[in-house]
């Protein structure tokens, strides 16, 4: 089982999130954004935390636009599974593999603290692990993790049962309490809250860790 | 030519930012603010010469890049 995790120009998590699928047992391959191909036989891609292109214009707009932005994009129009987790979660918004956007948290205060979240759809390879319903504890830390959608698509995101996480107490303003979302196809995650700063217990707890073991043990089976 | 592009939040989208700058300005003494929304400016100085052709273009510019239309909305004026 191959990931590969993409580092940007002020990405900061990536060793993190190297440590989250590792752990989990994965074979990890570093990507670096000048790259315009993710390397061959790669089956999971995880965009990282961090300020990528210094939160320029808009958080995650300057990555999405970047060459392994572009690969990316086409590895998940063809199936691919990707996590973005922060910054991560920004930049698939910014490349429309995910509904809504990220604004500025509503008190505009930045926030780095363990958050409770509520597991709200088992029903992804990301979540599989968890139970429906199941609240974790895992670290937020973010300026703009307001996550915002229309009437129209947040409907359609209940509908569609595409509401991975919710936050048992909002911390920033999101619609609807949405920490993070899937897309159509199940295959694509973005989350604000960092799952690969809870995989061990000596740092933060290891709530996380069934999120990198479901991915992995669904890939392993496949 | 000269391209400046106003971004701002679309009508309805809650920001933030503008409601801080009110407080503010209540603080300092300046009744009266019923809202604020906050944007930006983009200046681009463009090798084109004809209007028409550059419009669009800088409307390009603006959905690829410049604005985010799930919660933004933008102007162009040519200087």
């Amino acid at each position: 089982m191959k990931a590969a995790v993409i580092t940007f120009p002020g990405s900061n998590c990536d060793r993190d999130l190297i440590v989250g699928f590792e752990n989990a047992g994965a074979e990890v391959v570093k990507v670096w954004h000048k790259e315009t191909e993710l390397p061959a036989g790669i089956d999971v891609v995880g965009v990282p935390g961090g300020f990528s292109y210094g939160d320029y214009l808009r958080c995650g707009a300057i990555a999405s636009q970047s060459p392994i932005g572009r690969a990316l994009v086409a590895f998940a129009q063809k199936g691919g599974y990707v996590i973005g987790i922060c910054n991560g979660f920004q930049v698939l918004a910014e490349m429309r593999l995910l509904p809504g956007a990220l604004m500025r948290n509503g008190g505009l205060k930045y926030i780095s603290k363990p958050v409770p979240l509520v597991v709200t759809t088992t029903d992804s390879a990301f979540t599989e692990g968890y139970s429906a319903g199941q609240t974790i504890t895992i670290p937020i830390a973010h300026h703009d993790g307001n996550y915002q959608i229309d009437p129209e698509g947040l409907k359609m995101l209940n509908d569609q049962d595409r509401v991975a996480f919710r936050y048992a107490q909002n911390p920033n303003g999101s619609v609807d309490d949405i920490a993070g979302v899937l897309s159509e196809n199940r295959r694509v995650l973005g989350m604000m809250p960092h799952p690969e700063r809870a995989v061990d217990a000596t740092h933060g707890g290891t709530d996380g860790v069934a999120l990198f073991r479901s991915i992995l043990g669904r890939l392993v089976a496949a | 030519m000269k391209a400046r592009v106003h971004v701002m939040l679309k009508d309805g989208v809650l920001d933030p930012q503008g409601e801080a700058i009110r407080h503010a300005l209540g603080a300092l003494g300046f009744a009266g603010v019923n809202g604020v929304r906050q944007g930006k400016v983009i200046e681009l100085d463009l090798a084109a010469s004809d209007t028409a052709a550059a419009e669009a273009e800088v409307s390009q510019m603006c959905e690829k890049l410049l604005a985010n239309m799930v919660i933004e909305k933008y102007t162009v004026e040519f200087i």
